[in-house]
């Protein structure tokens, strides 16, 4: 048998040594058979059939074919190995564009590698012990890079990516730190098509302002997406250029993309809208209409919210037979043409009289400046404060609220949400808490953490949590001292942190940094007291510990971003 | 040159972990909060107190000096090596922000420290000793013998058989192979382990896989089986062999062996790190390159199913070592020896080659060991191109590329590059070989990290 198989180990090296630079098999088609020589073709047909049915040529039928079956393999498939050579470069990709932003300090590239690496999902049990919760804090992470303007690694471009496929409301503030490159990426990846609809135009550069054939050939030729982006940037820049631009083909546009369109003026909104929207009034779509008029009844000089004010003043007098002045209504008997045009739905949802559902439509539609004339001279503060008849109390005061957040109206809005520690505020009164987050919302920032504040400080965190939503971050010094009392004071009455969790979570990530030194103290374990819930003190201090812990997290993290 | 003052990168601390859920778990004790009484010192010792969930904190030490990779101690329960303390602390450490300060160690660390040192030193005089005495540690060479004697006669017996089974496989047709299926395959593996050739159990374990590798099997499945055989022509004529590629048999069919060449001592650059696992072992690889010679070495360790190897050597980081070759041509494998300063970050970068001079470095292999299914490499400025499905890196200049292989397609490192890249030329080290390239570290082209690939 030995004598037979002549090829041995020696001469297959020797093979590969010599025929290596001979041999021109492309890398990319060592599967496949098409281009590699005969002979070995020959091998693979025998090999496959079996030398019982079929031998290559130059090998004898018989016992000792097999065995000379594989050493001619073995030279031939060191020998193609050898001969590889590299494949055909294909069309590489275009390069991605230039990314101008300084790149980000060093220290601040690890942490969003740490802030990325916590991804939910990757293990870990439900409870939540003392450390911080990362991937919470990569929001304001990236909402402060994007503040410093710094631009992103690109090797952390997949992570972030797919951190923004996971949670959409990461995606702008993600997608605007990663910029074009992410762009480029997504085209790439289908895993990250998002980021290319988020893009408007995937990512093409809108045209210049002084390029007005560019603007209008964009305009008239882009895609819807490009041309909200296109629209919405013009109006950012030069409100009335944009609406000069819609008014050229207004009458072309499709009811879907005038109603979109039309929503773009919201921003910039004046007084010289006024005819373009007033025109809109008589759209063929009822949804452009009412957006139309809605526009107009924030703009409180306009005709029609001068038209509302007459109706509504039709509806709300004081009367003063009774002992005291009281607010008297008498809601609309019919809904007229007139009142349609403007924007009032006719048609009230089930439940709903149909004569309050028009008086809330006009008084909300009314402006604001106008009650004190037509209310006797009183200041919005009084006028809030005065009784209404027949329950219509609940129906007008939330009617103010909707025109007072929608005219932002800060005195209004100060008047009806009234004093913090007043009793009513913290039940269900005539405003609800998702209208008093909402009036917030038409205040200052300072002005919004006050008066959380004193709600807070009279009536606990119960009810706080949507109004400590609207609050700027991080909360100003009265606030965030309001919050820590409060909690505080939950941790004596003996509950479980977990009652709280939703706005221990907003303290872990609102809290001013500066204020980890001040919780210090209630970090360590308190004696349980008698009423106490059993474990609470430990829990509690768990949970201040996360504070702590996430309060310094978020310091080192600014200081890293600064890049100091 | 001590460089105890350069701080690892928190990337280099998490390629320590030995799982996903270490590395989470280590992230988050990566923060001031459950810290206290921590420092380092000069000789590269990190300590610190973490408060856990029991009322004592736990102790945790690491020694990062030491020449196998870092060393650590922590009073808490985890069977995890590094637990999520040890982890944390060196986090705490590489971010650098005050929480570990320098200073003295105190005792209980203290103790941990000299103890190993202790253990060190010891050691290092009984291997001089052994040395000294020409391996009379080693037992009798004589029974030493008769065993290695025995084990090749098995071989023998178990490469004959094999050769049987190649033999009647051939004569049938490989088409039959493909209903055999895995079990055929499976019992002849068991059979090379009873013959204590654990080279040759593995590859044929492997040639059961190809039948359902996809289209184009016959030809990997008859590459495999040519393979298989020369390797057991090789063992069986051994003798006929010049030694060097003796050895390189030897260590194909799975004999130990010891890294008994001489040692280089050089300014080793980890270049890539990454462990495969089985569902016995656990395969950690380590390539280093030599600044200075210009060498590439490649470091094994192993460690139980489930388990991390001990050694680790983060990407990016330059040790000042010896470095033993194991015998055999063609062959990269090497043991870490005497290790003059600790690993420290470094900015260096192995010189590169082009596409074209890489599928050459390959064929050139092949000529010291025709089993070689890759070769270690670095290309310099290629482009990642899609084409079609996969990728393939091509010279910036020229028109040649190298494919990538299956395996890097599915693997989060290929996003990793193609976004380092941006569509510009990247410095990419990885393995090239007849299934393609496989990228594991990559560098931008202007200044920038080394990032981690695989």
């Amino acid at each position: 048998m030995d004598r037979t198989s002549t090829t041995d180990i020696a001469s297959a090296t020797a093979m590969a040594s010599t025929t290596g630079t001979t041999s021109t098999t492309d890398m990319a088609s060592t599967t496949g058979t098409t281009s590699a020589p005969d002979a070995w073709e020959e091998l693979v047909t025998s090999a496959l059939l079996g030398t019982a049915r079929r031998t290559p040529p130059g090998i004898e039928p018989g016992p000792g074919a097999p065995v000379a079956l594989l050493d001619a393999a073995a030279v031939e498939t060191v020998r193609r190995r050898a001969g590889l050579r590299p494949a055909r470069a294909v069309q590489r990709p275009q390069p991605a564009p230039e990314d101008p932003r300084p790149a980000l300090p060093a220290a601040a590239g690890r942490r969003l590698a740490l802030l990325l690496a916590d991804r939910p999902g990757t293990g870990g049990s439900g409870r939540r012990g003392t450390a911080p919760d990362l991937m919470e804090l990569l929001p304001q992470w990236l909402a402060a890079a994007n503040t410093h303007g710094y631009a992103a690694p690109p090797q952390l471009l997949p992570a972030l990516l797919d951190a923004a496929r996971g949670r959409t409301d990461l995606r702008p503030a993600a997608l605007a730190f990663a910029g074009s490159r992410a762009t480029w990426l997504a085209r790439l990846n289908p895993d990250w098509r998002f980021a290319l609809r988020a893009t408007p135009g995937g990512g093409a550069a809108l045209p210049p302002p002084q390029d007005t054939a560019g603007i209008r050939l964009l305009w008239e030729e882009g895609l819807f997406a490009e041309r909200v982006a296109l629209l919405a940037a013009i109006r950012a820049r030069e409100p009335a250029a944009a609406r000069e631009l819609l008014t050229t083909t207004w009458a072309t546009e499709r009811a879907e993309d005038r109603l979109m369109f039309l929503d773009s003026l919201r921003a910039g909104l004046g007084p010289d809208d006024e005819p373009f929207l007033e025109q809109a009034l008589a759209d063929r779509s009822r949804n452009v209409r009412s957006t139309a008029a809605e526009l107009l009844s924030a703009l409180p000089d306009s005709a029609l919210a001068a038209r509302m004010a007459v109706r509504a003043g039709v509806c709300v007098a004081v009367d003063h037979t009774q002992d005291t002045p009281t607010i008297a209504v008498e809601a609309p008997h019919e809904c007229d043409s007139g009142m349609e045009r403007d924007g009032v739905v006719p048609k009230a949802p089930s439940g709903r009289g149909e004569r309050s559902w028009w008086f809330g439509q006009l008084v909300e539609a009314a402006p604001l400046s106008g009650w004190p004339g037509r209310l006797g001279g009183r200041t919005p503060a009084e006028i809030v404060a005065l009784p209404v008849a027949d329950d219509w109390r609940t129906e007008l005061h939330a009617a103010w609220c909707r025109a007072a957040v929608r005219q932002r109206d800060a005195e209004w809005a100060r008047a009806l949400l009234g004093t913090p520690a007043a009793p009513e505020a913290g039940g269900p009164g005539a405003v609800s808490l998702a209208e008093r987050a909402k009036l917030l919302g038409t205040l200052g920032s300072a002005e919004r953490a006050e008066w959380v504040a004193g709600f807070i400080a009279t009536h606990g965190l119960s009810e706080a949590f949507q109004l400590l939503g609207v609050c700027g971050v991080p909360w100003d010094a009265p606030l965030g001292h309001a919050v820590v009392d409060a909690l505080n004071i939950a941790r004596d009455a003996g509950s479980y942190p977990w009652s709280f969790s939703g706005v221990m979570g907003l303290a872990e990530r609102c809290l001013d940094p500066a204020e980890a030194g001040r919780l210090e103290g209630l970090m360590a374990v308190p004696d349980e007291g008698e009423d106490a819930s059993p474990g609470a003190g430990g829990y509690w201090a768990e949970a201040f510990q996360r504070l702590v812990t996430t309060l310094r997290l978020r310091a080192a993290m600014a200081e890293e971003l600064e890049g100091t | 040159m001590t460089q105890q003052g350069v701080r690892w990168t928190a990337d280099q601390v998490l390629a320590l972990a030995p799982d996903a859920a270490s590395r989470k778990a280590g992230s988050k004790l990566g923060a001031a909060g459950p810290w206290s009484e921590a420092g380092s010192s000069d000789e590269g010792t990190v300590w610190g107190l973490c408060k856990g969930s029991g009322s004592k904190p736990y102790q945790t030490v690491i020694d990062i000096a030491d020449a196998a990779g870092p060393a650590y101690k922590c009073s808490c329960p985890s069977r995890k090596f590094p637990c999520k303390h040890a982890l944390g602390l060196l986090l705490l450490w590489a971010s650098g922000q005050g929480a570990v300060p320098p200073g003295g160690a105190p005792d209980w660390a203290e103790q941990w420290i000299e103890g190993r040192r202790q253990r060190t030193r010891e050691k290092q005089t009984a291997g001089a000793a052994a040395g000294a005495g020409a391996g009379a540690g080693a037992g009798d060479p004589e029974a030493a013998r008769r065993r290695a004697e025995r084990r090749a006669v098995r071989i023998t017996a178990g490469a004959t058989e094999l050769e049987q089974r190649l033999a009647d496989l051939l004569r049938g047709g490989l088409a039959g192979a493909e209903q055999a299926g895995y079990g055929m395959w499976e019992e002849t593996a068991a059979r090379m382990v009873d013959a204590q050739a654990p080279g040759l159990a593995a590859r044929v374990r492997e040639l059961g896989a190809v039948p359902s590798s996809g289209p184009g099997w016959p030809v990997r499945l008859l590459e495999e089986c040519a393979l298989v055989h020369l390797l057991d022509r090789g063992w069986l004529r051994r003798e006929r062999l010049p030694d060097g590629l003796a050895s390189t048999v030897r260590s194909r069919i799975g004999l130990p062996a010891s890294a008994d060449g001489s040692a280089t001592r050089d300014r080793w650059l980890v270049l890539a790190q990454y462990d495969t696992a089985d569902a016995r072992l656990t395969t950690r690889r380590i390539w280093l390159h030599g600044t200075d010679s210009g060498r590439t070495a490649l470091l094994l360790s192993y460690g139980a199913a489930g388990r991390a190897p001990e050694l680790a050597l983060p990407v990016g980081l330059e040790l000042e070592a010896e470095v033993s070759p194991y015998p055999g041509t063609g062959q990269l494998r090497a043991a870490l020896g005497e290790q003059f300063a600790p690993p420290a970050p470094s900015a260096a970068r192995p010189p590169g080659v082009t596409t074209e001079q890489a599928a050459a470095r390959y064929g050139e292999a092949l000529g010291d060991d025709p089993w070689l299914d890759s070769v270690p490499v670095t290309l310099d400025r290629v482009i990642p191109a899609p084409d079609g499905d996969s990728w393939q890196l091509a010279d910036a200049e020229g028109d040649s590329a190298l494919p990538l292989t299956a395996s890097s397609h599915s693997r989060p490192g290929l996003w990793r590059l193609v976004a380092l890249s941006g569509g510009a030329p990247v410095k990419v080290f990885g393995e090239c070989g007849h299934r393609g390239f496989t990228p594991l570290t990559a560098w931008p082209e202007g200044p920038g990290e080394a990032v981690r690939l695989c």
